[in-house]
């Protein structure tokens, strides 16, 4: 029987949880990592190696890595760095994508470090210099506090040149030569501020792909929904309590079906009116229903970070958030009901899945 | 030989490691040099790029704030905090 594996990442480490299929009981493994803050941490389906991005205030950053599910780690920050003469410092490692030992990590201040040696050695892929407006985001002053840099990174199953990134606060790009040139992929989406350039300074928070040319999107201003693999993008935010959030998972079977959850824009970006709520939709963003079957719903403010929501790919696939309270949230009926699954982790940045044979 | 101390946040980090140890060097530099050299990997968890101290890691040599440059004497004590930071 195939395990389940749910990988958490937070501020005080990487946990795992674990499951059978059925995925009703689940043990806790961890902290991780030696508590270092972990912003994200994924499996390599090919290997089975388990990667996480930390950064330590007092040690910096690097790339961690387990080769037996979590039990063991080793960590490496060799290349990853920026050249003193650039000016920019990889304040943390924000996001990672893995297939067959290659990593890619995504960081800040905003660039692409690549790893072919199975997290060992890495080596500077791409600052996506040159695209519009760059020379002001690659600015560390421009950085908030928080910036995450590349906030995500996406990859093409079929297609290793392929991959998706996302740079915080300025949109979504696309490569298909393997990070050396890069295409904006955000005509169509809202912004509700002035920009200085009409392809770039949308505030993209995550985007998950349903199959070869859907794509979904929560966004700063918005839901959206992409029919030509990001190549233009229309807004379903219709039905939906607000048009503010972070997690969003595309079902894996259905291509019409995808889950956000709304948060309360502003400083607040916690749950309405304290009802944990799931948002589905079936019919690709024309109507939404709430999911609340066994989710806290009196005084529940909870916010849940662009990385902390996802879908397993079973037949009936599982759901799985994580709050910046540090609860796990979980379903395996597609989001029909849920059950916590872990009540006092440290505030979690990111939760993946992966299923073992 | 230089009588060094090191952050308990280290040893996890690097197989063998002690938090005291004594290092043959002229220098808080040649210091994290000859620990690079025996636990690899060791540079890049004290210094940025430069190469500089990472911020929150401050060394004292007999008592006194330092720099990678400072010149350590045979019986010199080498302290490096992970300064507090955050909660």
């Amino acid at each position: 029987m195939p395990k389940t594996l749910v990988l958490v990442a937070t501020r005080k480490g990487a946990f795992v949880l674990e499951s059978d299929a059925d995925r009703r009981d689940w043990t806790l493994r961890g902290p991780y990592c030696e508590g270092w803050p972990v912003y994200h941490a994924v499996r390599d389906a090919v290997t089975g190696d388990i990667y996480a991005a930390a950064a330590s205030e007092w040690h910096g950053s690097a790339v961690w890595r387990s080769k037996d599910l979590g039990e063991t780690w080793t960590l490496s920050s060799e290349g990853l760095a920026y050249d003193e003469a650039s000016g920019k410092k990889v304040s943390k490692v924000s996001s990672l994508a893995a297939r067959n030992g290659r990593v890619l990590v995504g960081v800040e201040a905003p660039g692409i470090f690549q790893s072919t040696d199975g997290g060992e050695t890495f080596s500077l892929l791409t600052t996506l210099a040159g695209q519009p407006g760059s020379e002001a985001w690659d600015d560390p002053a421009n950085q908030p506090p928080g910036h995450l840099g590349i906030s995500a990174l996406a990859l093409d199953d079929a297609d290793d040149a392929r991959f998706w990134t996302i740079v915080q606060g300025v949109g979504l790009f696309e490569t298909t030569d393997g990070g050396t040139s890069w295409t904006p992929r955000n005509r169509g989406l809202r912004a509700d501020w002035p920009r200085a350039h009409e392809e770039v300074g949308f505030c993209v928070h995550r985007m998950v792909r349903a199959d070869d040319t859907r794509l979904y999107q929560q966004n700063h201003v918005g839901m959206h929904r992409s029919d030509d693999d990001g190549h233009s993008w229309t807004e379903i935010t219709e039905g939906l309590p607000t048009e503010f959030g972070f997690g969003a998972a595309a079902h894996p079977h259905d291509r019409d079906t995808f889950y956000v959850i709304p948060l309360d824009p502003g400083h607040g970006r916690t749950m309405p009116e304290g009802k944990a709520t799931v948002w589905q939709t079936r019919d690709a963003g024309s109507s939404w229903r709430p999911l609340r079957d066994g989710l806290p719903q009196h005084d529940a403010y909870l916010g849940v970070l662009r990385g902390a929501m996802t879908i397993d790919s079973y037949d009936t696939p599982g759901l799985y958030f994580g709050t910046s309270t540090g609860q796990l949230f979980a379903s395996n009926d597609e989001g029909e009901s849920w059950s916590e699954i872990a009540s006092y982790l440290p505030p979690i940045s990111s939760v993946e899945v992966a299923i073992v044979d | 030989m230089a009588d060094v101390h090191l952050p308990g946040t280290l040893t996890p980090l690097f197989p063998g490691l002690s938090r005291r140890i004594d290092v043959d060097a002229g220098s808080v530099q040649a210091v994290i040099d000859e620990l690079e050299s025996r636990w690899p990997g060791m540079r890049d968890r004290l210094c940025e790029p430069g190469p500089h101290l990472r911020t929150h890691i401050h060394v004292y040599v007999d008592r006194e704030r330092a720099s990678l440059g400072t010149p350590l004497d045979a019986r010199s004590r080498v302290d490096v905090i992970a300064a507090i930071s955050g909660g």
